[in-house]
C-alpha cells in the first residue's frame, strides 16, 4: 500500500474514532476493507481508497470506521474483572446505595454484547440479593453493526464456548438452528446505544461503574487522557472503572488511580480512604 | 503433572487433543471407547477425562454413568467433547455428572477456556 493511501485512511480513522493504526497493521486494512470494496462492486482496495479520496461519501467513511474498530469479544473475558465486580465492587455498591437501590453500569465498548451480557448473568445469578434493586446496564459501541448483533443476542457455537460455563449456557440460552440466543430475561437487562467515545458524554447520564476494557490501547496519549477525564465527570467520587489488563492510567491522567492489589480496577482520585479499604479488602 | 484420559474412537481427534493438552502440561493416556476407558480408569484414575459421545462398544454417556458408580470414580473431572450439540444431549450429560461440555469442532482456545473454568488450569 502506498504511504499516502495509508495516511489517508489512518487519518480518517483517527479523526472519526480516535483509533491509532500503526504502520505494521497495514494487513488489517487489507483484510477488513477488501470485503467492503467487493461489496461495493470495486475490484481492489486501491479502488476503494480512490473512492474515499474523490467522493468522501459519509456512508462509506462510516462503514470503513466501523470495520476497523470492530474487535472480537467473549463471555467473561479474562475472568478476573468479573470476579472483582461480583465479589468486591458490587457488594460495596449494594451497601453504599442501599437507600436508593439504584446502580448504573456502562460498558463503553460493548461490541457484540458479551461483556454486558456477562454482567447481566452475574446479576441474575445473585437472585434475591438484588431483588427490588434497579440495576441498569448500558452497552455502547461506535459500530451499529456490532450493536445490532448484540441486540439480537445470537451467538455462534464457537462464541458460546469461549468463556461461558456450560451450566450458564443451559440456563440462559436457547438453541436457534446452528446458533445460540441469549434469553429474553438477560437481554432485557441491557440497553444498547450507538456512541462514539470522542463525543460529549453528558447525554449518557451518570454511572457508578464503567467498563472500558481494551479500548484505550487503540488511542494516542492525549485521546486516552480526554476520554478518562470525560469519564471522571460522569461518575461519583466512589465510582469505579475497569480497564483492560494491558491498560493503565499511570502517566495519562490524575483523575483515576489503580486500586492496589486489584488489577484492572481503578477508583477516582477523590475517593475516600474508607471505600478504598473496602475495595482492597477482598 | 495432572493426568488426562482422552477417550475418542478417532485416532486423529486423540492426536489433536493430545498435542493441545501436552502443551498445557498434562500427562496423557488414551482410550478408544467407553469400555477401554473404564478399564483404564480402574488401573489408574485420571484427574480429568476428555470424553467423546458416539463410540463403538460403550458410548461416552454409558461410560460416564459407569465411572461415577466406580470406586474413586466421582473424583475425575469429566469434559465431554462431541459433535452432539443440542440442548437435550448437553442436559443429559450434565445430569449424568459431566462437569463441562465442548461441542466439536474445538480448538486450543476452547479446551483451554473450559479447563480454566473447571479449575484445572
Amino acid at each position: 500500500m502506498r504511504s499516502e493511501d495509508f495516511e489517508l485512511i489512518s487519518g480518517l480513522l483517527k479523526q472519526r474514532s480516535g483509533l491509532i493504526l500503526p504502520k505494521d497493521k497495514v494487513y488489517l486494512l487489507e483484510s477488513r476493507l477488501t470485503p467492503i470494496a467487493h461489496k461495493r462492486g470495486l475490484e481492489t482496495l486501491d479502488d476503494l481508497i480512490n473512492e474515499v479520496r474523490l467522493k468522501r461519501k459519509e456512508d462509506l467513511l462510516t462503514e470503513i470506521t466501523e470495520a476497523m474498530t470492530t474487535n472480537e469479544s467473549f463471555f467473561f473475558r479474562d475472568n478476573r474483572p468479573f470476579d472483582l465486580f461480583k465479589d468486591t465492587v458490587l457488594p460495596q455498591f449494594l451497601q453504599s446505595r442501599a437507600s436508593r437501590k439504584k446502580i448504573r453500569i456502562w460498558c463503553a465498548a460493548a461490541s457484540t454484547g458479551q461483556e454486558p451480557y456477562s454482567l447481566a448473568i452475574i446479576l441474575k445469578e445473585m437472585g434475591i440479593k438484588i431483588a427490588g434493586w434497579d440495576i441498569e446496564i448500558v452497552g455502547t459501541d461506535i459500530s451499529q453493526e456490532v450493536l445490532d448483533k448484540a441486540k439480537a443476542g445470537l451467538f455462534s457455537q464457537f462464541e458460546v464456548q469461549r468463556g461461558l460455563p456450560i451450566q450458564l449456557l443451559i440456563k440462559y440460552f436457547n438453541q436457534v438452528g446452528d446458533l445460540w440466543q441469549i434469553s429474553d430475561e438477560i437481554k432485557s437487562m441491557v440497553k444498547y446505544r450507538k456512541f462514539n467515545l470522542l463525543d460529549p458524554y453528558t447525554l449518557l447520564g451518570n454511572f457508578d461503574v464503567i467498563f472500558c476494557r481494551n479500548v484505550l490501547i487503540y488511542f494516542d496519549q492525549p485521546t486516552k487522557g480526554e476520554v478518562l477525564a470525560k469519564m471522571r465527570k460522569i461518575i461519583p467520587a466512589d465510582g469505579t472503572l475497569f480497564l483492560g489488563a494491558a491498560e493503565t492510567v499511570l502517566g495519562i491522567t490524575d483523575k483515576f488511580k489503580p486500586v492496589q492489589g486489584q488489577r484492572g480496577l481503578y477508583s477516582t482520585a477523590d475517593v475516600s480512604a474508607d471505600v478504598i479499604g473496602k475495595l482492597r479488602a477482598s | 503433572m495432572k493426568l488426562c484420559l482422552i477417550v475418542d474412537d478417532s485416532k486423529i481427534i486423540r492426536k489433536v487433543a493430545r498435542r493441545i493438552l501436552e502443551e498445557l502440561n498434562f500427562d496423557i493416556q488414551e482410550a478408544v471407547d467407553g469400555q477401554d476407558a473404564l478399564d483404564n480408569c480402574k488401573n489408574s484414575m485420571p484427574d480429568v477425562v476428555l470424553l467423546d459421545w458416539n463410540m463403538p462398544v460403550m458410548n461416552g454417556l454409558d461410560f460416564l454413568k459407569a465411572l461415577r458408580r466406580t470406586e474413586g470414580g466421582a473424583e475425575p473431572i469429566v469434559v465431554f467433547c462431541t459433535t452432539e450439540n443440542d440442548m437435550s444431549h448437553i442436559s443429559a450429560a450434565i445430569s449424568a455428572g459431566a462437569d463441562e461440555y465442548i461441542m466439536k469442532p474445538f480448538d486450543r482456545e476452547i479446551i483451554e477456556s473450559k479447563f480454566v473454568q473447571v479449575g484445572l488450569l
